[in-house]
């Protein structure tokens, strides 16, 4: 049954070739279909290969062929099978799926279609690939593949020059988190000898051999790798300019899956953390931070999507907090729940763009609610999930993380509170301004406006029933047990693979938890409805009362500015110098003079050359006779 | 018969070295490509007298051999020479090496 799962990368690859070798002059719906039923037919595959290891399968290798063997290093390409990859399967092609279809409505009347499914497909292959490997040299190549999908989904609309600068932004931040991965990679392959996951963790559990300062550089490596490509402090600049790609992108590729990558190998590494403070301590904090300056930021950003660009990274810090908290399935838990209401909110922002005809900035939107039904339910169903409202997907993955955090750090726990709070009142910030009051766009917006094809919003309404019960997978003790459920379902089942957590807390805790949670949410919620709602207060005033503290967050804390003035000027600075001086005079000079040398020296001796063929032929007897002599 | 009983190998080699100087002043101080041409066929004939005359002395047949292979280089070499030497007659209506001193560089 594990076979099968070989299948599941297969399909978005074959998918992929098709459409770029044999893509042209099909029709869009075609290529949409084709397109779409590849990711259908894995989901349907991992749902198989799911089920098994729900029923308690152990986890499987699956050998694809032999790949590296050089010496003592040996990497066979194959795929692990075990509760983790197959929870990963199941949402990336699920997920996956729907934003497929979405895309066929979303991006219909674009001319580069084939182009941008194809990326799609080989972006899913190689999520697939980073999720099933069994080794960090497997994983890598997926790490590296999502990355170049990323650059070229970002840069997808490359006639527009930012669009192209946000690309490689993008692709030039993660190198330096991919140096991290590799460098932990190394340390870890110098001391245990092995990159194999079953051989370091499940079953040899070799990392248990390795020295203390050596396993917390390993994990800072390793991490460093994950704030590249999960967006943490201070690598984190990249994800809110890419969401210059097309929507489907963002949600797909900067929201649900690929950004999670970084959560995914912590908790793959998991016996690594779990016995290194230092290491996990340096997660929670950057989390943290992250966190709280995503948040904070989300507050007063205009553009619909950057809200949500900034809110991503404040929902990835938070699933650092509880990596590094130790409680790897709680993270895993908040990636599912997140990968289904920031899909949805995204889809529905990008459903909110195509009905504004390309407009992304919510000044100028407003009273959308009569025009998009079903978008407004749907973006108003996601909103509520990420406040954390009960009994909705967020609440209950959020909640866990906060508990968590109680129970470990006291700071950590009110600054999570804190980063809720914020989180309620930015989207609802974001909902009331999009849908409620006046339309403030031009009179051709709004001559335009409509809801979207159902191509884009029957996937919403899919991902909305999701990011309403998607949090009955990991319900807290309290709630299961009242309503009759299982309760940590999730937990039991990531149980073989990744680290458990020893919290137990008690019942009344637990409760008195969620009930601050649920406070903190409302509170928030009710505070944005009295001040965008009542008072119809709308974003540009917000400029007229601008302080300094949200002059501040407007400009994201001047991070890219600071990053520009101490990195990308003294190297532009540098560059000058090398360009006007070292090269035209030092490096010229050189590669003219050798030119040059030889040109003299040959103006010299070609005089030699005379013509006179008596004259050669007599040198050469000479010659002759002189090496007859000498012998 | 007495009189070639006499002729030892010393004799050839004097005659061979005599044609083989006489080529190389030909083809050192004549002016004429075809001349200067005759003379390293003078010369190339020279060597082969001597192979000949050893082989005779050693009672060996591999240096006639070799004259045989040298014959037929310089018949190659002749037909090509000369072809040269009538292409370049008939362009610049001369022979003289002086003058052929364009391809210098």
């Amino acid at each position: 049954m594990e076979k099968l799962v070989t299948l599941v990368p297969l399909f978005p690859l074959a998918g992929f070739l098709y459409i770029t070798f044999f893509g042209k002059g099909f029709s869009k719906g075609f290529i949409g279909t084709l397109a779409s039923s590849t990711i259908l037919l894995s989901f349907i595959v991992s749902v198989l290969v799911f089920t098994t290891q729900m029923h308690g399968a152990h986890p499987a290798i699956v050998k694809v062929f032999d790949w590296i063997t050089a010496g003592s290093f040996d990497i066979d390409f194959s795929f692990l099978v075990d509760p983790l990859s197959t929870i990963y399967l199941l949402f990336i092609t699920g997920v996956g799926f729907l934003i497929h279809v979405y895309s066929t409505g979303y991006m219909h009347d674009d001319e580069g279609f084939n182009r941008f499914m194809a990326y799609l497909n080989l972006f899913v292959f190689f999520m697939l690939i980073l999720v099933l490997g069994d080794s960090y040299v497997t994983m890598f190549v997926g790490w590296e593949g999502v990355g170049v999908c990323s650059f070229m989904l970002i840069g997808f609309w490359y006639k527009d020059m930012k669009n192209n600068d946000a690309a490689k932004k993008a692709f030039i931040v993660n190198r330096i988190g991919d140096l991290g991965l590799i460098i932990g990679m190394c340390l870890l392959f110098a001391y245990t000898g092995t990159l194999k996951f079953d051989d370091l963790f499940i079953g040899g559990s070799d990392a248990s051999g390795i020295p203390g300062g050596v396993g917390t550089a390993i994990g800072i490596s390793l991490f460093i790798g994950a704030m590249g490509k999960s967006a943490q402090i201070p690598l984190h600049t990249w994800l809110p300019d890419a969401m210059a790609g097309p929507t489907p992108v963002s949600a797909l590729i900067h929201a649900a899956t690929m950004v999670t990558a970084g959560i995914y190998m912590v908790a793959r590494s998991s016996e690594l953390y779990a016995y290194n403070e230092i290491a996990s301590s340096v997660i929670v904090w950057a989390g943290i931070l992250t966190s709280l300056l995503g948040a904070t930021i989300a507050l007063t950003q205009n553009d619909i999507k950057k809200v949500l660009a900034y809110s991503t990274v404040s929902q990835l810090g938070l699933m650092f907090v509880a990596l590094g908290m130790g409680a790897y399935s709680t993270a895993v838990f908040h990636v599912i729940t997140h990968a289904f209401f920031k899909a949805l909110l995204f889809l529905g922002s990008g459903s909110v763009i195509h009905g504004m005809s390309g407009e992304q900035d919510i000044r100028r939107m407003g009273g959308l609610k009569k025009f998009m039904p079903v978008t407004h339910l749907t973006f108003l169903i996601g909103t509520i999930a990420i406040s954390g409202v009960f009994p909705f997907a967020g609440f209950f993955s959020k909640d866990q993380i906060v508990a968590v955090a109680f129970e470990e750090n006291k700071i950590v726990f009110i600054l999570s509170l804190l980063v809720s709070a914020c989180t309620a009142f930015y989207m609802f910030r974001l909902y009331f301004l999009t849908f409620h009051g006046k339309f403030r766009g031009t009179h051709d917006q709004e001559h335009h406006l409509h809801e979207s094809p159902k191509s884009m919003t029957v996937p919403l309404m899919i991902l909305a029933v999701l990011s309403v019960v998607g949090g009955f997978i990991g319900l807290p003790h309290a709630v299961g047990e009242q309503m009759g459920m299982h309760w940590h379902w999730l937990d039991h089942f990531l149980e073989d693979a990744v680290v458990m957590p020893s919290i137990h807390m008690s019942l009344s805790t637990e409760v008195l938890l969620m009930v601050i949670a649920t406070i903190v949410a409302l509170g928030s919620i009710a505070y944005a409805w009295t001040i965008y709602k009542k008072r119809g207060v709308l974003a540009d005033e917000d400029k007229d009362m601008e302080s300094s503290a949200q002059k501040l967050l407007y400009n994201k804390y001047w991070i890219d500015e600071i990053y520009d003035a101490l990195i990308r000027k003294p190297v532009d600075r540098i560059s000058h110098f090398l360009g006007k001086f070292i090269e035209p005079k030092i490096i010229d000079g050189i590669v003219e003079g050798t030119g040059s040398l030889t040109k003299n020296t040959g103006g010299i001796f070609r005089m030699l050359q005379s013509g006179s063929l008596s004259l050669y032929i007599f040198v050469f007897i000479i010659g002759l006779i002189a090496i007859l002599l000498s012998l | 018969m007495q009189l070639f009983h006499n002729i030892t190998v010393n004799h050839y080699l004097v005659l061979s070295s005599v044609l083989f100087g006489l080529g190389a002043f030909g083809v050192l101080f004549r002016r004429n490509a075809i001349i200067m041409f005759m003379c390293i066929e003078l010369m190339l004939n020279a060597v082969n007298l001597t192979l000949v005359a050893f082989s005779k002395m050693w009672n060996h047949t591999d240096g006639q051999v070799f004259v045989f292979f040298i014959m037929v280089v310089a018949a190659a070499e002749v037909a090509v020479g000369l072809a040269i030497l009538m292409m370049l007659y008939r362009n610049l209506h001369t022979t003289d090496t002086t003058v052929l001193n364009k391809l210098k560089f």
